[in-house]
């Protein structure tokens, strides 16, 4: 079994709803990134999202850009990513990790390397923003191959019918995003998610998270009492950009936005 | 049958021309595509539609543009006959307003109050203000920080027509990081706004439909050729960034076998160099950018790499999906030209034919330089002349040690 329906199967039996973090990789340097997913498992992720940075992020807000701009400037590469799951798999065998980012860093290494390496590194799912189940024709075999979760996102656009085909195509969880806009946006209406969450879980079994919009413990729990699980991006990217030149200062930070989450998601 | 009659069944029911093309965008704007692929397709079919469209060509854009014989520049090169395809005396200066009527009336049916675009040079830019402020649509132009410097004009008669310019300071500052934020603006606004995109790139439908708002320009010149020369030409050149006039003027020609096609790219300070937006002319690798997957210059880790150019319009790291096919194919010849090529040729044709050309536009001419002594004097080459030069005036001056 996946880690990440292990680590599904396991909430559900507790009772208790996922806590998924994001953070951009080798922001502000490389070789950070590896202490700050520690950091998080401890404050209480359930699952961690590491963002591949990438010099375009179409669909993310200036929050996420700066970070990507971050971490390039400090040379970070996909393959890098590799090494930083392999390191942080060598003290944290459980902890499901997902690679979220854009297609044009796995097109240029090539769909199988990319998948190679991901197994062998110890990721557990892959989700591209910028590729819909209909161009992940060729992709998504090759990650199912490797034993990789192909995750994909739902909008609040999204109709009945596209939905029924992503959750078809889909595994490990549904992402849904909250709202329309990048990430980082403003604000985010729990009823109104809970209106668009309400028909996916006729048509799948896959648990669903909610994402973009949730900055504190109160948006958190609020997702949580509606959601299997709670993904949260641009508010930590922020305690990072806030003490980028102080990198020491910003995993007690991160373990604070997190901790606070978790405590009021579990309360 | 023509070697390449299948071209004009491309693209695919997803948007595919081979393995180019597509649609690579956030879930977001899923449903926005969808719903433009649906209102295209009946329209495309629509006599109202197209008397429509033809009647703003004749009447708002002033088409059709002649076919103009530059004698005395022919005579000077020394071989084949040039004929210029006149897109610079469209309204507003180049072959970017036929794209942008055709846009807006897709707007207009879809009932959306609000257009945004994303401009390089500022041609499409203005192209967009000029349509919104005649069908009364909100309009927001998102353009590079660094091209808000170099085309004040354009800038500033944009702010005339109405719209609002916003300067993009991410990244490189350019046509890719304007393009970038106005897909921003998009997911966030998609109920009430109508992404208007300037060239034969994006996610499908967009490289479908741009090419057949400009392929206006390439029956035009394929019949005015029958007329005025008695023949098809032999040669057709066209400057390339995202490629909207090459495909514009070239696919109308794309089964007549007989018919050489040179797309030029902006060599920059020379393709040998890396300093240059020429991905076709360079080989650059397969990639995936703006909702399409085309020949995309990045690094070996598949981040995007900066570009350079003179022309502000073709500073573009990608190219059109179908032009990427026909590289492939072997249809098209890709070439490009450099800078100081290009400003020899932006020199040699206004001094020589009166007839100032864009910067973009030059890249064209300075492939003629090159193409055309290597022709007899009774063969024929049409350009493209796909655009009016005053906006780079202040670029020109700059170079001449002159400020204003």
């Amino acid at each position: 079994m996946n880690r990440i329906d292990q680590r599904f199967a396991e909430l559900k039996a507790q009772g208790r709803k996922a806590l998924i973090p994001y953070i951009t990789a080798g922001d502000p340097g490389p070789e950070h990134s590896v202490g700050f997913m520690h950091a998080l498992v401890e404050a209480g992720a359930d699952i961690i999202e590491l963002g591949v940075p990438f010099s375009d992020p179409m669909a993310d807000g200036p929050v996420i850009q700066k970070a990507c701009e971050r971490a390039l400037s400090k040379g970070t590469r996909l393959l890098d990513l590799f090494d930083m799951v392999r390191e942080f798999r060598r003290t944290d065998t459980t902890t499901p990790v997902v690679l979220m980012g854009y297609l044009n860093p796995v097109e240029r290494i090539g769909y199988d390397a990319f998948a190679d390496a991901a197994a062998e590194a110890g990721v557990d799912g892959v989700l591209t923003v910028d590729m819909p189940p209909e161009e992940a024709v060729e992709f998504g075999p090759i990650l199912k191959a490797r034993g990789l979760a192909s995750i994909f996102l739902v909008a609040p656009t999204t109709s009945n019918a596209r939905a029924a085909t992503i959750c078809a195509h889909g595994e490990g969880y549904l992402y849904y995003v909250s709202l329309k806009g990048v990430t980082g946006s403003a604000s985010l209406n729990a009823e109104d998610v809970a209106s668009h969450l309400a028909p996916l879980r006729e048509m799948t079994e896959l648990p669903l998270c909610v994402g973009f919009g949730i900055r504190d413990g109160a948006s958190a729990a609020a997702v949580a009492q509606v959601a299997d699980g709670v993904i949260v991006g641009s508010a930590l990217v922020n305690r990072i950009a806030d003490s980028a030149d102080d990198p020491a200062a910003i995993a007690p930070q991160l373990k604070a936005v997190l901790g606070e989450m978790r405590q009021a998601m579990d309360a | 049958m023509t070697k390449f009659s299948d071209l004009t069944r491309l693209p695919d029911a997803r948007g595919h021309f081979g393995p180019y093309g597509g649609r690579f965008v956030s879930e977001t704007l899923s449903f926005a595509l969808d719903e433009l692929e649906k209102n295209y397709a009946a329209m495309r079919d629509d006599p109202d539609f197209q008397a429509e469209f033809d009647y703003d060509l004749a009447h708002f854009v002033g088409r059709p543009s002649p076919l103009y014989h530059a004698k005395r520049w022919s005579d000077s090169l020394g071989g084949a006959q040039i004929w210029l395809k006149r897109e610079d005396l469209n309204h507003t200066g180049a072959h970017k307003v036929n794209n942008t009527v055709g846009q807006a009336l897709l707007a207009k049916k879809s009932g959306k109050p609000r257009v945004i675009a994303e401009t390089g040079a500022g041609q499409h830019g203005v192209a967009t203000a000029t349509v919104a402020a005649r069908l009364g649509l909100q309009c927001e132009v998102y353009m590079g920080a660094a091209d808000v410097e170099r085309q004040k004009l354009n800038v500033y008669r944009m702010h005339l027509l109405g719209a609002k310019v916003i300067p993009v300071d991410s990244g490189t500052r350019t046509l890719k990081d304007a393009m970038n934020e106005a897909l921003r603006d998009w997911v966030t606004n998609v109920d009430d706004t109508f992404y208007i995109i300037g060239t034969v790139a994006g996610p499908h439908p967009y490289p479908l439909l741009v090419r057949d708002f400009n392929s206006v320009a390439g029956r035009e010149a394929r019949r005015q050729s029958l007329e005025q020369i008695g023949r098809l030409p032999d040669a057709l050149i066209a400057c390339v960034g995202g490629g909207s006039n090459a495909m514009g003027l070239f696919y109308p020609f794309v089964e007549d076998d007989e018919v050489a096609m040179y797309g030029v790219e902006a060599g920059g300070d020379g393709v040998e160099t890396g300093r240059h937006a020429a991905p076709l002319a360079s080989n650059a690798p397969r990639g995936v950018l703006h909702g399409n997957r085309t020949y995309l210059m990045s690094d070996a880790a598949g981040q995007v790499s900066d570009t350079h150019s003179i022309s502000a319009g073709l500073d573009y790291p990608g190219v059109g999906p179908e032009h990427a096919l026909w590289k492939d194919v072997g249809r098209v010849n890709y070439v490009a030209a450099n800078d100081q090529q290009v400003l020899e040729a932006f020199r040699e044709l206004t001094h020589m034919e009166g007839i100032m050309p864009a910067l973009e536009t030059a890249h064209a001419l300075a492939h003629a330089k090159v193409l055309a002594p290597t022709m007899r004097p009774d063969q024929h080459i049409v350009i493209n002349l796909s655009g009016r030069g005053d906006k780079d005036i202040m670029t020109v001056a700059k170079l001449d040690g002159i400020e204003f």
